[in-house]
């Protein structure tokens, strides 16, 4: 079974960390990536620009909009995922809570639909 | 008794036969029907399948029973008839809908002789326990999935005994079971590695039903009472099952409590505080049972939160008076406590215990400093606390202005009245 990892820090917090914090963060996040590519459980994984990169689109009565946002509200922002394969909720929770960033924010667990 | 038998075989009618063998129905029902719903889980893989296969096959029971006898192992015939059951349903469901065919493949493979086994079906509990208190289930569902699964309760009962709707429940249950069907929630005892985060889960959930049914006003008690029955027997399957030491303690804690039900509110439904009670009213043969667990417990050296709770409850079960309480180890087992759970509630009760040991006025120094902590600012028990201690010191104008403050935080109709009393006997 597939399981989206959404990986939510607090960017302000991130971008204030100190330099070799930082840097050890990287190579945590290094080590783990490899170890789910040695196991066999990576699908996918991505870091995203910060939120103030992001847009919104929605189209409503056959019209596009596209704006600036979401505007971070909430203290903690998407900032990245893992797609994984695991063996049930159990495995998945168990890979989440090696994600580094599990240890700074959090990390939403969510079983993927599967088309049959 | 056993003129009662000779009369029974010497009216024998078919319909006498038949009313014997629905009362063992009935009987074994009551008995097993969670052991044999917790293997059909496992079985049929899905809580709705198996509790329809568990019902089918207590209905075969009683039409097939009376003419082909009670089978020597009931569980083992149930488990297998309400597989077979639980087939049928799934061959129905797949002329209807393509997906199923492959499930009612592999459910047919699996039809080997079911062993009446009893190692088993424990696990198959245990399972089932850990399922419903999974932490990936809301906490309501939680408590509201391990009644109606693990105690069998039906949805009216628990939304009685949670003075809310039949629907509510009704719902928490269904949501538990589609997260545990879709996000894979497996049906299983967590490994050694997570077992002691995944037992404290399962704990909570047990003392939460405990303590609704204990700390309930006297209005619903009946029902209420039933919460902390199950608890105790939910807590006593788990500390046989999986004799953990938190699991042990927090089992001993439950039995210890129970034990002064009877002397904690008067015959008019007053609230009496344990210096007040009369001991005489405590169960002895629930004191008796919770001090041999908390003993298990603490000669594990692995005692936890429950079982140093439990060890104090036990102190204060052995002392013939409130004064005459061991207050110096209570004291010094609520500094552990604290070690290892530093909240303010236990700094609260650590507090009222050295009031006892060195007298109110340490005690009030400390609860002051809780309460300038802004901790327990909105915690009845903490202003009714100093409000106590005030009263003893002679400091009335304090005293009455903590009860107030209590009072104002109360909620249970009991409490309510017995804070008005200490407000009236305050001397003006």
């Amino acid at each position: 079974m597939k399981y989206l990892c959404l990986i939510y820090d607090d960017e302000k917090h991130m971008a204030a960390l100190p330099k070799h914090e930082v840097e050890g963060l990287m190579r945590d996040y290094g080590a783990f990536t490899e170890g789910l590519k040695a196991s066999g459980q990576l699908v996918a994984s991505h870091r995203l620009q910060p939120i103030h990169t992001a847009s919104t689109v929605r189209v409503r009565n056959g019209k596009v909009s596209a704006t600036d946002g979401p505007y971070a509200e909430t203290k903690e922002q998407l900032g990245g995922f893992y797609l994984i394969d695991a063996r049930d909720l159990n495995d998945a929770i168990q890979v989440a809570a090696k994600i580094p960033s599990a240890r700074l924010g959090s990390i939403e667990v969510r079983p993927i639909w599967e088309m049959s | 008794m056993g003129d009662e038998l000779i009369d029974h075989e010497r009216a024998a009618q078919p319909g006498d036969a038949d009313d014997r063998i629905r009362a063992e129905v009935e009987a074994i029902y009551r008995s097993d029907s969670r052991r044999v719903l917790a293997t059909l889980i496992r079985l049929v893989g899905d809580f709705d399948l198996a509790e329809e296969a568990l019902h089918d096959a207590f209905t075969a029971a009683l039409t097939q029973w009376p003419s082909q006898g009670v089978p020597a192992e009931p569980r083992a015939w149930l488990v297998s008839t309400g597989r077979f059951k639980a087939v049928d349903v799934l061959r129905r469901r797949a002329r209807a809908d393509a997906s199923t065919p492959e499930l009612v493949r592999r459910l047919d493979e699996a039809t080997g002789a079911i062993e009446d086994d009893d190692v088993g079906m424990e696990d198959d509990t245990l399972r089932l326990i850990f399922t419903c208190c999974h932490p990936a289930i809301a906490p309501d569902a939680q408590v509201a999935m391990t009644l109606r699964e693990v105690c069998g309760l039906t949805t009216e009962e628990i939304a009685a005994a949670f003075l809310t709707r039949p629907p509510t429940i009704a719902q928490r249950i269904v949501r538990a079971k589609a997260k545990i069907r879709d996000a894979e929630i497996p049906y299983q005892v967590p490994a050694r590695a997570e077992l002691p985060d995944r037992l404290d889960a399962v704990l909570h959930v047990i003392y939460l039903v405990f303590n609704e049914g204990y700390s309930a006003s006297s209005g619903a008690s009946l029902t209420r009472r039933d919460l902390s029955a199950e608890a105790i027997r939910v807590g006593r399957l788990l500390a046989e099952l999986l004799p953990e030491p938190e699991a042990v303690g927090l089992l001993a804690l439950m039995l210890l409590h129970e034990s002064r039900r009877p002397a904690r509110t008067s015959e008019d439904g007053e609230l009496v505080l344990l210096d007040d009670q009369d001991r005489s009213c405590w169960n002895a043969a629930l004191i008796a049972e919770g001090r041999s667990r908390v003993a298990t417990a603490l000669a594990s050296r692995r005692a936890g939160p429950y079982a140093l709770q439990a060890a104090i409850a036990a102190l204060h079960a052995e002392a013939p008076t409130a004064r005459a309480t061991d207050w110096s180890q209570i004291a010094g087992i609520y500094d552990v406590l604290l070690r290892i759970d530093p909240s303010p509630v236990v700094a609260l009760n650590r507090a009222a215990a050295i009031a006892m040991r060195d007298g109110p006025l340490a005690g009030l120094v400390l609860i002051d400093e809780i309460l300038a902590r802004g901790e327990l600012a909105d915690y009845q028990h903490a202003h009714s606390a100093r409000a106590d201690l005030c009263r003893r010191l002679g400091r009335t104008a304090e005293a009455r202005a903590s009860y107030v403050r209590a009072l104002a935080l109360a909620r249970q109709e009991p409490e309510r009245r017995f804070l008005e009393r200490r407000l009236n006997d305050l001397s003006p």
